[in-house]
C-alpha cells in the first residue's frame, strides 16, 4: 500500500457529563489512500460521527477530551490550531453531516452558501463563483439550478437539501470527502444517484472518501474497504470481501446475518441484534461485545488488540476465538440472523 | 410577499378597531358614574356638563358615542376641559421630543445589548457572564423614574457632570440637544439592556449548536465570520422583532415615567399632567394614538421580518 | 421594569415550561424533585428567596414598630414637634421646611417627610401596601390566566378566538399607557359592576388594573401549553373512559400547568410591584394619605432637593425586593428548565 493519504492513530474522544466520562470513541485507528472508499458501519452510538468530526476539529463540546493522532499530509490534525485547520476544513477535508434538514442556514440562500465555502479559500469573483455553483448543483442533480441557486433551504425537500449538502462539500475539490450517512433520510432511486456522484468525484479527482453508513447494501456497492465500529471501538477491518466473505468478529456476523447464504439478498439495513449495546459511560471490562457474545470466555475480560490474526496481514480484528474457531463458529449460527441473546430470549 | 402583507394590513385594520373601541370602553363605559363629569376633570360646571354630553353624545346610544369620540380625536377637534388646551395641537408640538427620546434610547439599548449578550454569551457560566446577569437583573428591577431621577441628583443637580433635565430643540443646538438627552437615554435603556442581553446570550447559546453552525465551521469560515455572519446573525433575528415591538410601546407611551422625570416636555408628560389633573381627554387621545402607532409598528415589524426570515411568510 | 414585560414574559418564560407533561402517580415526583433539588443547590437564589421573605416579614411587622419603637403612626405628622438626637433638641421639619434626615434611633430612624411624619414607618406600611397590592394582583392575573389560557386551549374554535383576540388587544397597549388610562377612569369614579361598588380609593383598584394589564403575558403561554397537552395520550385515555371536559381540566390540564405557573409567579408579582410603583408615582395607584413604595418615591423625587433619602430609601427597598423576586424567578426557572441550566456549562 503507498504512502496513505490521511493515517488515524488511537483516537481517542471522551465527554465529561453528569452521568461520568462518555468514552465516545475508544482508540481508532485507520489508513486510508487516495481514490478509496472505506465504509464505517455501526449501530447507532457507535462513535462514528464522532469520530468523524474529530477530524476536522469539529468536537467543539468545552466537556470533550481529545488524544490519538491523524496525520494528513505530514500534518497532524488533531493537535493542529484552529486557524490552521479552517484551510483544510472545506478546502481539503470536507464533509457532508448526516442531518441535511438542519444542516444549512435556514434564513442564508443556498447558492451564498457555498459560495461562501468557494470565497474563504479561493480568491473568486463573485460572478464566477456563483458560475461554479450553478454548475455545482447541475452535476449533483438539482434541475434548474440556475433558477434555484437563489432559493432558501426550506423551500427544498430532504432529497434535494442533501444534494445541496454534496454540492457544498465538493465545491472545492476535496482531497478527502467524508460522508456521514449521506443517503440516509432519502429514498432508493436518489439514493442511487448520490452513491453515483460520490463514485464519481472518486474516479475524477481521485479524492479519498470515509462513508458512514447503517445500509450495508450501500456498503456493498461502493466501498473498497470496511471498518465495523461498536462501543467506540473499531472492532473489525479489512477490505469489502474480507468483511462480507470472511468476517472475524461476532458482532459482524450480526451484522451480517447469516454470511454463509451468500446466494440470498444481503439485508438493506443492520439487522437488528440481540441485547442492547453498553452505556459509553459504564462499558464492560475487556471486549465490550462481552455481554452479547455467545461465544464469550474467560479470555475476553482483557482487551483484545486490534491486529491481523487472519494470514495476509490487512484483515483486523480485535476478538479472542482463533481464526479456525471463527470459522466454523459463524457457519452454525442457527437462523438468518447471526446472534441469539445468551439469555436466550430475543429482544 | 404581497399576499402577506395585504392580509397583515387587514389585520392590522381590525385591530386598531379593537383597540380604539377597548379605549373608548375604558374611559366612557366601564367605569361608573357620569362620563361627562369624568371629561370635565376636577371642577365641573353645569354649563359644561351640559354641553360635553351634547359634543360626545352622552345622551344617545353607545355607538354613536363611540363614533363621536373617534371623529373628535381624529379630526383634532378635541380639547381639554381643565386647560382649554387644543388636544391634538399639544400632541403635534410635543411628538418630536418624545421621537427623540424614543429613537435614541432604541439606538443605544441594542447596541449594548449586542455587546454584552456576546461577551456573556461567549463566557457562558464564568464569572464575568454570571456577575453580568446579576447585573442584567439589577437593571431589570429597577423603576425608571428612580433611577432617573437619582441620576438627575447627583449627575445633574450635584456634581453637574450632565444638564440637569430639560430638553433642547435638535435645530437649536445639535450639541445641547445631545447633551440634554445622555441622561434620559440611558435611563430609559437600562431596563431593555438588562433584557435584551439576556434574551440575545440565551438566544447566542442555542444557535451555536445548531447544525448549521457546524456546517459553516466545516467550510472553512474564520471563527469570527461564523460568530458575526451565522450566529449572531440568526440570533439577532427574534430580537429585531422583540426591539419594533419594544420601540412601539416606547414610541406609544412608555417614556411616560422618563419624560416627567427628566422633564422633557414630550408627549409622555403630556400624558403624566393631565393624570394629575385628572384631566380625561389627553390621556384618552394619548392612549388612543399611543396604541395606534403600536399596532402599526407591530405590521410593520412582522412585514421586515418576513423579508429577513423567509420561513414566516408561509405560515 | 413595567414599561413593557412583553420581552420577558414572551421569550424566557414559556420556554421553561414545554417539558414532559407530569403524570401524576408513578413517575410524578421525579421532576419535582428533581426541580426542587437543582433550585437548592443555586445558592444565589436560595438566598435572595430568603431575602424576600425576610422582607415581607419585616413589613408584616410594621405595627410593632410604629407601636413599641416610632411611637406614631404612618400618617400622624409632626410639624411642629422636635426630637432629641445624640442629646440635641432638633425640629422634625426645619421652619423653612426641610425635614430631618436619619437620626438612626427609634423616632424618625429614617428622618420625616415634608409633613412630620416618619420615613420608616410609612416605609414599613407602605411596604405592606407594596407587597399586598403585588401578590394580590399576581394572584389574580394567575387565576385569569389559567381561567383563560384553559378555555382557549381547551376548547379551541371559536371561544380561542374570542379569548386570543381580546388578550391580542389588550397586548397592543403598553403596560404603563393601560395601566394609567384604566388608572384615571377608574380613579376618578370608581366601578361599579352590578352590586359591587369599589370606590376611586380603594386598593381594589390598582390590584385589578395590574392584574388584568398582565393576563395575555401568562394566558398566552399557558394557551399554549394547553393545546399541546390535550393531544396527549392521558387525556385521550380519559376521555376515552368517558370523563367530562371539565374533569379532564380540571384532573387531567390543571395539573400538568403547575410548573408553568411556579415558574410564572414569582415574576409576576416582581412586575406587579413595580408596575404599582410606577402607578403610584403617577398619582393613579394607592392614594394618599396611604402610601405605598411607588408613592414614596414619587414623594421624594417631588422634593428631592431638601433630601434625597427621601427618595432612595424606598426604592431601594423596591429594587431589593423586586431584585430578589427576579433572581430568585430566575433560580425557580432554570430548576423547571434544566435546558436553561445546560447551557452555563457548554
Ligand atoms: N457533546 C457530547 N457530549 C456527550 N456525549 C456525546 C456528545 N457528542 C456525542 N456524544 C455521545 O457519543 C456517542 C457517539 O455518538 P455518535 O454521534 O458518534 O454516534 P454514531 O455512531 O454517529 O450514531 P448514529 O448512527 O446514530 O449517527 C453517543 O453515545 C453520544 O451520545
Ligand atoms: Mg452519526
Amino acid at each position: 500500500m503507498p504512502e496513505p493519504l490521511l493515517s488515524v492513530r488511537d483516537l481517542e474522544v471522551s465527554f465529561a457529563t453528569d452521568e461520568g466520562v462518555v468514552q465516545a470513541v475508544d482508540g481508532v485507528s485507520f489508513d486510508i489512500g487516495q481514490g478509496e472508499i472505506l465504509a464505517v458501519v455501526g449501530e447507532s452510538g457507535s462513535g462514528k460521527s464522532v469520530s468523524a468530526m474529530t477530524l476536522m476539529g469539529l468536537t467543539r463540546s468545552p466537556n470533550a477530551r481529545f488524544s490519538g493522532s491523524a496525520m494528513y499530509k505530514g500534518e497532524d490534525l488533531i493537535s493542529a490550531s484552529d486557524e490552521r485547520l479552517q484551510d483544510v476544513r472545506g478546502a481539503e477535508i470536507a464533509m457532508i453531516f448526516q442531518d441535511p434538514m438542519s444542516s444549512l442556514n435556514p434564513v442564508q440562500k443556498i447558492g451564498a452558501q457555498i459560495v461562501e465555502q468557494i470565497q474563504a479559500h479561493e480568491a473568486l469573483p463573485d460572478a464566477q463563483a456563483r458560475e461554479r455553483v450553478v454548475e455545482l448543483l447541475e452535476r449533483v442533480g438539482i434541475p434548474r439550478a440556475r433558477e434555484r441557486i437563489d432559493s432558501y433551504p426550506f423551500e427544498f425537500s430532504g432529497g434535494m437539501r442533501q444534494r445541496v449538502m454534496i454540492a457544498l462539500a465538493l465545491s472545492c475539490d476535496p482531497n478527502v470527502l467524508i460522508a456521514d450517512e449521506p443517503t440516509t433520510a432519502l429514498d432508493v432511486t436518489i439514493q442511487a444517484q448520490i452513491l453515483q456522484r460520490i463514485r464519481s468525484l472518486r474516479d475524477e479527482t481521485g479524492a479519498a472518501v470515509i462513508l458512514v453508513t447503517h445500509d450495508l447494501g450501500v456498503v456493498a456497492d461502493i466501498a473498497d474497504r470496511v471498518a465495523v465500529m461498536y462501543a467506540g471501538r473499531i472492532v473489525e477491518q479489512g477490505s469489502l470481501d474480507d468483511i462480507f466473505y470472511d468476517p472475524q468478529h461476532p458482532y459482524t456476523w450480526g451484522l451480517l446475518g447469516s454470511i454463509t447464504r451468500v446466494d440470498k439478498p444481503r439485508p438493506a439495513r443492520l439487522p437488528a441484534i440481540a441485547g442492547l449495546p453498553p452505556s459509553l459511560a459504564d462499558r464492560p471490562e475487556g471486549c465490550h461485545f462481552r455481554p452479547r457474545c455467545p461465544h464469550e470466555f474467560a479470555k475476553c475480560t482483557e482487551v483484545p488488540p486490534l491486529e491481523a490474526r487472519v494470514e495476509g496481514g490487512q484483515h483486523l480484528d480485535r476478538c479472542w476465538l482463533t481464526v479456525e474457531q471463527k470459522r466454523s463458529d459463524r457457519e452454525v449460527l442457527p437462523g438468518e440472523i447471526g446472534l441469539r441473546s445468551k439469555e436466550g430470549a430475543p429482544a | 410577499m404581497a399576499r402577506f402583507i395585504v392580509r397583515r394590513i387587514g389585520q392590522m385594520l381590525l385591530v386598531l378597531f379593537a383597540v380604539s373601541a377597548l379605549t373608548f370602553l375604558i374611559f366612557n363605559v366601564i367605569p361608573g358614574g357620569d362620563p361627562a363629569v369624568r371629561m370635565a376633570g376636577r371642577h365641573p360646571d353645569p354649563g359644561q356638563l351640559a354641553r360635553i354630553r351634547a359634543e360626545w353624545g352622552f345622551n344617545d346610544p353607545v355607538y354613536v358615542q363611540y363614533l363621536k369620540t373617534m371623529q373628535k380625536t381624529f379630526t383634532g377637534d378635541l380639547s381639554s376641559y381643565t386647560t382649554n388646551v387644543d388636544v391634538v395641537d399639544e400632541l403635534r408640538k410635543r411628538a418630536p421630543r418624545t421621537f427623540a427620546l424614543a429613537i435614541g434610547a432604541a439606538i443605544i439599548w441594542m447596541l449594548a445589548a449586542t455587546a454584552i449578550g456576546l461577551y456573556t454569551a461567549a463566557r457562558a457560566g464564568r464569572f464575568a457572564d454570571r456577575s453580568i446577569t446579576i447585573l442584567a437583573l439589577v437593571g431589570i428591577s429597577m423603576p425608571v423614574f428612580w433611577v432617573g431621577a437619582l441620576m438627575n441628583y447627583y449627575l445633574g443637580f450635584k456634581w453637574g457632570i450632565f444638564p440637569n433635565g430639560g430638553y433642547v430643540p435638535f435645530a437649536d443646538d445639535p450639541w445641547e440637544w445631545f447633551y440634554h438627552l445622555i441622561m434620559p437615554w440611558t435611563a430609559l435603556s437600562i431596563l431593555f439592556i438588562g433584557v435584551y442581553s439576556r434574551v440575545l446570550r440565551s438566544n447566542i447559546l442555542d444557535t451555536i449548536n445548531e447544525d448549521y453552525v457546524r456546517t459553516a465551521r466545516a467550510k472553512g469560515l474564520s471563527e469570527r465570520r461564523v460568530m458575526y455572519r451565522h450566529v449572531l446573525r440568526n440570533s439577532l433575528i427574534p430580537i429585531v422583532t422583540l426591539w419594533g415591538l419594544d420601540f412601539g410601546a416606547v414610541l406609544g407611551g412608555g417614556t411616560i415615567l422618563t419624560e416627567t422625570v427628566f422633564d422633557i416636555q414630550g408627549v409622555g408628560q403630556y400624558a403624566a399632567e393631565s393624570i394629575g389633573q385628572l384631566d380625561v381627554p389627553p390621556v384618552l387621545a394619548i392612549t388612543l394614538f399611543g396604541s395606534f402607532f403600536i399596532v402599526l409598528l407591530n405590521t410593520v415589524v412582522d412585514i421586515l421580518y418576513a423579508a429577513i426570515d423567509p420561513r414566516i411568510r408561509l405560515q | 421594569m413595567a414599561t413593557e414585560p412583553a420581552t420577558e414574559f414572551a421569550l424566557e418564560g414559556p420556554s421553561a415550561l414545554q417539558g414532559e407533561p407530569r403524570r401524576r402517580g408513578t413517575a410524578g415526583m421525579g421532576p419535582w424533585r428533581l426541580a426542587f433539588r437543582r433550585l437548592r443547590s443555586n445558592r444565589v437564589a436560595v438566598v435572595f428567596g430568603f431575602v424576600f421573605v425576610v422582607l415581607v416579614a419585616v413589613c408584616l411587622a410594621a405595627p410593632l414598630w410604629a407601636d413599641h419603637v416610632a411611637h406614631t403612626d404612618p400618617y400622624k405628622n409632626h410639624l411642629t414637634d422636635t426630637v432629641i438626637v445624640d442629646g440635641e433638641k432638633k425640629d422634625v421639619v426645619t421652619p423653612d421646611g426641610i425635614p430631618i434626615g436619619p437620626t438612626w434611633q427609634g423616632e424618625f430612624f429614617l428622618g420625616a417627610d415634608g409633613n412630620g411624619r416618619d420615613t420608616m414607618v410609612r416605609l414599613l406600611y407602605g411596604g405592606r401596601n407594596s407587597l399586598l397590592i403585588g401578590v394580590a394582583a399576581a394572584l389574580i392575573t394567575t387565576f385569569l390566566s389559567i381561567v383563560v389560557g384553559v378555555l382557549a386551549g381547551f376548547f379551541r374554535g371559536f371561544t380561542d378566538t374570542v379569548l386570543s383576540r381580546t388578550m391580542d388587544v389588550i397586548w397592543a397597549f403598553p403596560v404603563v399607557l393601560l395601566g394609567v388610562a384604566l388608572g384615571t377612569a377608574l380613579t376618578l369614579s370608581g366601578l361599579q359592576i352590578g352590586p359591587v361598588d369599589i370606590s376611586g380609593r380603594s386598593k381594589l383598584i390598582p390590584i385589578l388594573i395590574i392584574a388584568i394589564v398582565y393576563v395575555p403575558y401568562m394566558a398566552r403561554p399557558i394557551r399554549g401549553q394547553v393545546l399541546s397537552l390535550r393531544e396527549k395520550e392521558f387525556v385521550e385515555a380519559a376521555r376515552a373512559q368517558g370523563a367530562g371536559s371539565l374533569r379532564i381540566m380540571l384532573s387531567e390540564i390543571l395539573p400538568n400547568l403547575s410548573s408553568t405557573v411556579i415558574v410564572f409567579f414569582p415574576l409576576m408579582v416582581a412586575n406587579a410591584i413595580l408596575l404599582e410603583a410606577a402607578l403610584g408615582f403617577l398619582g393613579v395607584g394607592v392614594q394618599p394619605p396611604e402610601a405605598s413604595w411607588g408613592t414614596m418615591i414619587g414623594d421624594g423625587v417631588k422634593h428631592i432637593l431638601s433630601g434625597p433619602h427621601l427618595a432612595i430609601v424606598p426604592g431601594v427597598m423596591l429594587v431589593v425586593t423586586v431584585l430578589a423576586l427576579n433572581i430568585f424567578g430566575d433560580g425557580v426557572r432554570d430548576a423547571f428548565d434544566p435546558r436553561a441550566k445546560i447551557h452555563l456549562e457548554h
